[in-house]
């Protein structure tokens, strides 16, 4: 019962999800296990938000190392869970899209999620120019490639790329470092990048199957049941 | 409150987050973990907010209680709603092991839809897209887009000659494998570089902000 039957419903689903692309009449059986998915995912997604209450509340409680950090947390967590359940300063009241334009929610998005995510990102400027500056030498052949690959990049798109190949002529347009980037872009890496994506493909190929047959069980825990 | 006075606290907002997490750049501090647990509890809840909104609202709610006398309930996902009570039993231990029920669901509907997906968008497309002709399809290709058919049409092949593990890359199969590491080396390269741009594109958006939208010094 604890095993048998997940095993089942994991290979009954897959298995029907499958089917589905083939055979038209059982496509809106397929249809509606995807809606169900979608639900079941945003209760597991309940329980990983109820998690983080209880961790934080729980530091909060007893006063431990850090616990102010914890309560910003929990502040930022009910503040946008109360915009956005209850709406509020949406300017059609309950019945608007949550994402209307001057609502609390929309506003905390574009002032405080928007700003955070993407200074986040743009201090990895610094942390991967100070990185790269210390990897990166022409130790070898395969070293060398990339580090041209990458400098070609980096230079390709910058107005001071453009400026030092401006002087080719026309007939030689392609040995200019924008379009060396844009052809680097589309040949090499886009060989590259298709042989990582049939790979991935085919990875993804035989574990699908290996949940479906039941040869791959580690997502039911340790439990012998 | 006003309207004005809102956007001003909610522009300063922008900018005290935006410099706390600048900050970290000179070291680890107060006013970043401050940042940080601002960003961790505000992502969570935005995320349960859409979800709940998009999905138990969109999809169950209205799609059971349509409300439109002329659509017709889809009692169907009342089974979806029980599945997703049943993953909260993971709260209470004694019957705990019930949570697998629709963890099972989501790895088997996850299987499903990925080995279909993956196989047509990751497998199929892309050896369509690199068999081609190499002159073009009215061979009429330029001498440049030849060079470019011919490298994705030997590089896709080569690296992925390197991918397989399971023949000792010697001889000619080894020279293979060796051209395949070189085109893996200008793709890393390559997305190495296209990465550091994309990043120093968000830093410019934040200075541009700050001294833009915020302090007004650029117009």
């Amino acid at each position: 019962m604890k095993r048998t039957v997940p095993l089942f419903i994991t290979f009954f689903v897959g298995t029907l999800l499958i089917v589905s692309v083939f055979l038209p009449p059982v496509q809106s059986m397929g249809e509606n296990f995807t809606l169900f998915f979608d639900i079941i995912a945003v209760f597991a997604f309940f329980l990983g938000g109820g998690n983080l209450v209880r961790i934080h509340l729980d530091k909060v409680s007893r006063r431990k190392k850090d616990w102010g950090y914890s309560l910003v947390t929990l502040f930022g967590f009910f503040l946008v869970l109360a915009s956005g359940l209850f709406k509020i300063g949406n300017a059609g009241g309950i019945a608007a899209s949550v994402t209307a334009s001057g609502s609390w929610f929309q506003t905390i998005f574009e002032r405080v999620m928007n700003p955070l995510s993407s200074t986040m990102y743009a201090l990895l400027a610094f942390y991967v120019a100070s990185a790269s500056y210390r990897a990166f030498r022409a130790k070898n052949r395969e070293a060398t490639i990339l580090l041209i690959a990458a400098f070609v990049i980096l230079l390709g798109r910058t107005p001071f790329g453009t400026m030092i190949t401006a002087w080719i002529p026309d007939s030689l347009s392609a040995l200019q470092v924008p379009n060396m980037a844009i052809w680097i872009m589309s040949s090499p890496n886009l060989a590259g990048q298709r042989a990582i994506m049939i790979g991935i493909g085919l990875g993804v190929v035989s574990m699908s199957l290996r949940v479906l047959l039941g040869i791959e069980r580690t997502y039911l825990g340790e439990d012998k049941g | 409150m006003n309207t004005g006075i809102m956007d001003h606290l909610a522009l300063w907002t922008a900018a005290f987050l935006t410099l706390g997490i600048i900050s970290f750049l000179y070291r680890d501090n107060v006013w970043y973990k401050i940042c940080e647990a601002v960003f961790v509890g505000a992502s969570a809840g935005y995320w349960f907010v859409t979800y709940f909104w998009d999905n138990i609202y969109g999809k169950f709610w209205v799609g059971v209680f349509p409300g439109d006398p002329s659509r017709s309930p889809d009692y169907a996902l009342l089974v979806g709603g029980a599945l997703g009570l049943l993953m909260l039993m993971r709260l209470i231990p004694k019957i705990g092991w019930l949570s697998r029920w629709p963890l099972a669901f989501i790895v088997g509907a996850t299987a499903g839809l990925n080995l279909i997906g993956y196989f047509a968008s990751n497998v199929m497309v892309q050896v369509a897209d690199t068999v081609r002709p190499l002159l073009g399809a009215d061979g009429g290709a330029s001498l440049y887009d030849v060079i470019g058919n011919v490298v994705v049409a030997v590089g896709t092949f080569t690296a992925l000659i390197y991918f397989f593990f399971s023949k000792e890359h010697k001889g000619a199969f080894g020279g293979a494998a060796k051209v395949g590491i070189f085109v893996l080396m200008v793709t890393f390269g390559a997305s190495f570089g296209y990465t550091v741009m994309s990043r120093m594109s968000l830093l410019i958006g934040r200075i541009d902000f700050l001294l833009g939208d915020w302090l007004g010094l650029i117009k």
